[in-house]
């Protein structure tokens, strides 16, 4: 679902009940050969005290969250700790929502990711060939906000970024999910 | 050393074989057996013609040496210090212990009738040398008790089998015309010492028998088990929380276990409460650790599950698992890391979430995809699989497959329209079937075969659908669809 950043660090990936039930769990065949530590847990307020610690842990590449809904605890200070614990022991974090809304978040980039068709697969017509997905960059720190049309290229196993809705900087991030990343 | 647990009667003859060179060999026999001829090292199909009916059984080596660290463990009721000798022995340094258990003659018949009590007969001798106790137990009286002085003469009349040497040794002496080891001692020292000049211990007559008659020193060197490793605190006042007495106890465990080289597997802490009760809580490690800071976290959010009572005045910190722990310095000059370990923060998710919470995926080698990967804990070393056929799978994987209602064009082919999650979706393109068969070895026999399609919708969700089974496979109904997993 996600293009990760490259190395062989290990991905710790946390999940509440919810999103897990709903969305599945990260498939290993899937995502390509990398190390993915899972946790299941329960509450969405496990989900940040996880992440939190896994901040501060340098071995890893990456720490991915993933919160269903709106729950309180993910108020500002918690997605202010997580940023400020992410920009010092550089370890970037994606926190990914499902169905939930754009309030109050400290996260330094918060994007909305909306999948769109694919574009035609080059020998088959009728199958799905690379996907597409509506990025909107809608909040951010240091970079101006903008929508574009995120193009994952499966042979050269790269997202690329083009802007046909507006004419917007273009992001070198790879995106993050759904709704916001922070970071 | 026999068993008698579960042993056949006395009056057949059975014995215990194991695996020798040239097919099972002898390796004990019991009294009817030795009767009969029967010899330890002979080989079974040999004695078979010796003895036709003879009940054979295949010893169990490792269990009986498991066996024998036990007994030697459980003999420390009798003396402080014990160990194994050979496969069939043990020694006790009864010094100053026998007095305690009204002298030596009465501890051996305490110690034969308590050895007896656990199904075992025991040959026993109390001596000064562990030589001069191994002869006398084997070739001398039943529970000879042999005074300091009197070794010499007591080991005199015995034959030279009783010195513990290599049988060549034995064979050696017995066509020298040695035969008892009174013999050996009335030979002068000087040609002895001349012709096993280069001989080492097991083959050296003379050596052996210093050590047993005492000029040559042989230490019991006792196997001692691991060093307890705990802490305590006793508490004037009792209290209701421990938390501002946990990160001292956790110092005083790490400086112990700092001491004696291990690091911590796995923690307990105790509660004694004043009326009476006990209360306690563990935590566990993934690699031994010896870092006060990281065994006092463990406990986060544990401590409420004690249940104090009427409150506790005694805290008692103990090690249960420890594993040898090298100090490692972690940076050249010596200064503290402020990040955390891989394995510091799985255990501290593990202690918080359990172990079934933290998983690592890794590839497994199968086709059903729910089985093409499988969960280890996430430290575990496994080896790494090679990557499977690169065909297209989901990113995303339901537990359990959702079932969906279909409309299609042709049994055999793609849906048109389904609805999943009470909302209809509208399949615009597809790629498939690739069907998958189910594994024979591990199915129940009756599983239905699998036609996986990857479809994407009008909004642009690619979703992987299966239909289970055909239409006329004879395996149950019509054939049911699911929803099995997302992509990308």
């Amino acid at each position: 679902m996600s293009h990760l950043p490259r190395g062989e660090a290990p991905v710790l990936w946390v999940q509440d009940r919810m999103s897990q039930k709903e969305a599945g769990r990260p498939y290993l065949p899937g995502l390509g050969r990398r190390t993915v530590i899972c946790v299941e847990v329960s509450r969405p307020v496990d989900v940040l005290w996880a992440l939190e610690e896994g901040l501060r842990c340098t071995a890893l590449g990456l720490v991915v969250g993933e919160v269903w809904g709106d729950p309180g605890a993910l108020d500002f200070t918690a997605t202010k700790r997580l940023a400020m614990r992410s920009e010092h022991y550089k370890v970037p974090c994606w926190l990914v929502r499902r169905s939930a809304s754009p309030d109050l978040s400290a996260a330094r980039n918060r994007w909305r990711v909306v999948s769109l068709p694919s574009l035609t697969h080059p020998e088959d017509p009728k199958a799905p060939g690379d996907p597409r997905w509506k990025v909107e960059l809608f909040r951010s720190r240091d970079q101006r906000p903008g929508t574009w049309v995120a193009r994952y290229d499966r042979a050269a196993d790269r997202i690329d970024l083009s802007a046909p809705f507006r004419d917007g900087a273009v992001a070198e991030d790879d995106g993050a999910q759904w709704s916001r990343a922070a970071r | 050393m026999e068993r008698n647990g579960a042993a056949p009667p006395d009056e057949v003859a059975a014995v215990l074989a194991r695996e020798g060179q040239h097919g099972p060999v002898i390796h004990a026999t019991n009294r009817a057996a030795r009767l009969a001829g029967v010899t330890e090292g002979a080989r079974v199909v040999d004695v078979k013609a010796i003895c036709p009916d003879l009940h054979v059984e295949y010893a169990d080596l490792a269990g009986d040496r498991l066996a024998q660290e036990r007994l030697m463990l459980w003999a420390r009721r009798w003396c402080p210090w014990t160990v194994l000798d050979g496969p069939d022995g043990v020694i006790l340094e009864t010094t100053g212990a026998d007095h305690l258990l009204g002298g030596e003659a009465a501890m051996l018949t305490d110690m034969e009738a308590r050895l007896s009590l656990l199904g075992l007969s025991a040959q026993l001798a109390v001596a000064p040398t562990w030589g001069a106790a191994w002869a006398l137990a084997r070739f001398g009286q039943v529970r000879a008790v042999c005074p300091a002085d009197q070794a010499i003469p007591m080991l005199d009349p015995l034959p030279v089998a009783a010195l513990r040497l290599q049988p060549e040794t034995l064979l050696l002496l017995r066509r020298l015309g040695l035969k008892t080891i009174g013999s050996i001692a009335g030979v002068p020292r000087l040609s002895l010492t001349r012709r096993f000049a280069s001989a080492e211990l097991s083959a050296n007559p003379l050596l052996r028998l210093d050590q047993a008659i005492g000029r040559l020193a042989e230490p019991v060197a006792s196997a001692d088990d691991r060093p307890r490793i705990r802490a305590e605190a006793r508490l004037a006042e009792p209290i209701q929380d421990p938390t501002a007495y946990l990160p001292d106890l956790c110092s005083k465990l790490c400086s112990q276990m700092l001491h004696h080289g291990f690091g911590s597997r796995r923690l307990r802490l105790t509660v004694y409460c004043t009326d009476g009760e006990l209360s306690t809580i563990e935590a566990a490690t993934s690699a031994p650790v010896r870092d006060p800071n990281h065994l006092c976290r463990l406990f986060d959010g544990k401590l409420e599950r004690i249940n104090p009572g009427f409150g506790f005045d005694q805290i008692l910190l103990e090690a249960v698992v420890v594993e040898p722990l090298e100090v490692v310095q972690t940076r050249f000059d010596g200064s503290a890391e402020d990040d955390l370990h891989l394995p510091r923060l799985i255990d501290r998710l593990t202690a918080r979430f359990g172990e079934r919470a933290v998983r690592r995926p890794v590839l497994h080698e199968s086709h059903v995809p729910e089985r093409a990967e499988v969960a280890v804990p996430a430290l575990c070393d496994v080896q790494e699989m090679a990557p499977p056929v690169a065909r297209e799978r989901p990113a995303r994987l339901l537990r359990v497959p959702e079932e969906i209602r279909v409309l299609y064009a042709v049994p055999e082919g793609p849906p048109v329209q389904f609805v999943w999650r009470r909302q209809t979706h509208r399949v615009t393109r597809y790629a498939g079937p690739e069907r998958i068969a189910p594994e024979w070895w591990h199915d129940r026999p009756g599983t239905r075969l699998r036609d996986y399609f990857k479809v994407e919708n009008e909004s642009g969700q690619r979703l992987w659908l299966y239909r289970e089974g055909l239409y006329d496979d004879g395996r149950g109904g019509a054939p049911r669809w699911f929803v099995h997993g997302m992509f990308v």
